[in-house]
């Protein structure tokens, strides 16, 4: 069925923001090719399917990364690949300074902080280690904790749960026609059955997206469909950061106008997931921060800096969420 | 903390002769130093989510801040 362009907000008013039902690929494709004077109408659009599926809250999260570099993985978008000659060297971070890192977190008001490895899968050291970084958080702070550890055996989606994981990332990147063209060394089918071990074990899935990574329109409106397939806990939406050294550095960065059509998209396409703000957004929106987005369907935010590049200062985020009225989510609203 | 900047922070070769002003914009907006200022190798970097650490293996600490 074709969607007629000028025709796909009032069908999404109907099916989204009052059934509830999110916009199918094909719809999907029609809002991210809305032209710019329509770009504000689908945005709050977006807005309002939010606020009526998942309410004013938002969702903060820090995150940090436990083992940086050296990934045997050959991701063309990341500078923690070894297989790249980029800037970043192989470090890893011992366990005072992960739990101050979560007691950073915890201070600004975040519910949730991941740990994060560049690793294809979690190695005995690497699960032993995770292991007793969650006892000293617990131990020292108030906040639930996530881990992004990449590929993972049954048995190691077990040890997790038992290790009272909250929810595990891994995200799916791009469209599965996309995918063989930016990751050669596992499939999006890895990815995938990784995700259905996660929802198996009763953790909450976290998948995300990297969009900009030469993707077409019609693949970016594949990827949103097949996240809503997953229907994960939350989408953690990236925009490409094109490093040195890595085979897309020579990408250009996704204009704003193209990033807030793909969040209004993926909000219409998923009204009830917690939609975040994650890497690239400096570089994507500049000055403008998380204003457009947050009011145009995002309803989280990652606090403070990335893995290898710096964010934002959290404050300056979480001034715009008190100008905006949107309260920070708590953690007793998240268990 | 290295006391003569010879080599930009951003990619690691001599300051003089070259134009780096996408290091100093990249520098600015969005990363920690990335290479020894004093002797031009790839620093030893973490990032915090308040903060970095960055160390030379052979000219020792390059930098911390709470960013
Ligand atoms: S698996 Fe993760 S850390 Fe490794 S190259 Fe891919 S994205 Fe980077
Ligand atoms: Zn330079
Ligand atoms: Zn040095």
């Amino acid at each position: 069925m074709t969607v007629i362009q000028s025709d796909v907000l009032d069908v999404a008013r109907r099916q989204v923001l009052e059934g509830g039902e999110g916009l199918r690929e094909e719809q999907v494709l029609a809002v991210l090719r809305l032209p710019e004077e329509a770009l504000q109408d689908a945005l709050a659009l977006a807005h309002e399917v939010r606020l009526r599926w998942c309410g004013p809250e938002v969702e903060v999260e820090g995150i940090v990364s436990v083992k940086t570099g050296g990934c045997p993985e050959d991701c063309h978008f990341c500078s923690q690949s070894g297989r790249f000659e980029t800037p970043v060297r192989a470090v890893r971070l011992d366990i005072g300074s992960l739990v101050e890192a979560a007691r950073q977190t915890a201070q600004t008001g975040a519910t949730e902080f991941c740990i994060v490895a560049a690793v294809r899968g979690p190695d005995e050291r690497l699960m032993a280690q995770v292991s007793e970084g969650i006892e000293a958080i617990r131990a020292a702070v108030d906040i639930n904790i996530a881990c992004s550890l990449g590929i993972l055996t049954a048995q190691q989606a077990q040890e997790l749960e038992d290790m009272g994981v909250h929810r595990y990332n891994h995200n799916l990147e791009t469209a599965r026609s996309h995918f063989a063209k930016v990751v050669t060394t596992h499939s999006w089918e890895d990815r995938w059955a990784t995700l259905q071990l996660v929802r198996e074990h009763g953790m909450e899935v976290c998948c995300g997206a990297i969009v900009g990574m030469g993707e077409t329109l019609a693949q970016r409106a594949e990827l949103a469909a097949q996240l809503a397939a997953l229907a994960p806990d939350e989408v953690p939406m990236n925009f490409l950061d094109p490093r040195p050294g890595t085979p897309l550095a020579d990408l250009p960065v996704v204009e704003a106008p193209d990033a807030l059509r793909a969040i209004a998209a993926f909000r219409l396409a998923m009204p009830r997931t917690v939609l975040r703000f994650a890497g690239g957004r400096e570089l994507t929106f500049g000055d403008l921060g998380a204003r457009d987005g947050v009011l145009g369907g995002i309803n989280a935010i990652i606090v403070g800096n990335y893995l290898t590049t710096l964010g934002r200062d959290p404050q300056e985020d979480l001034d715009l969420l008190d100008e905006l009225s949107m309260p920070v989510k708590a953690l007793s609203e998240t268990l | 903390m290295s006391t003569t900047a010879a080599h930009c922070d951003g990619c690691g070769t001599p300051l003089a002769g070259a134009d780096h002003a996408r290091c100093r914009a990249r520098r600015a907006a969005t990363d920690p130093p990335r290479y020894c200022a004093a002797c031009g190798r790839k620093l030893v970097v973490q990032v915090l989510p308040a903060g970095w650490t960055a160390r030379c293996v052979r000219c020792g600490e390059a930098g911390v801040a709470a960013r």
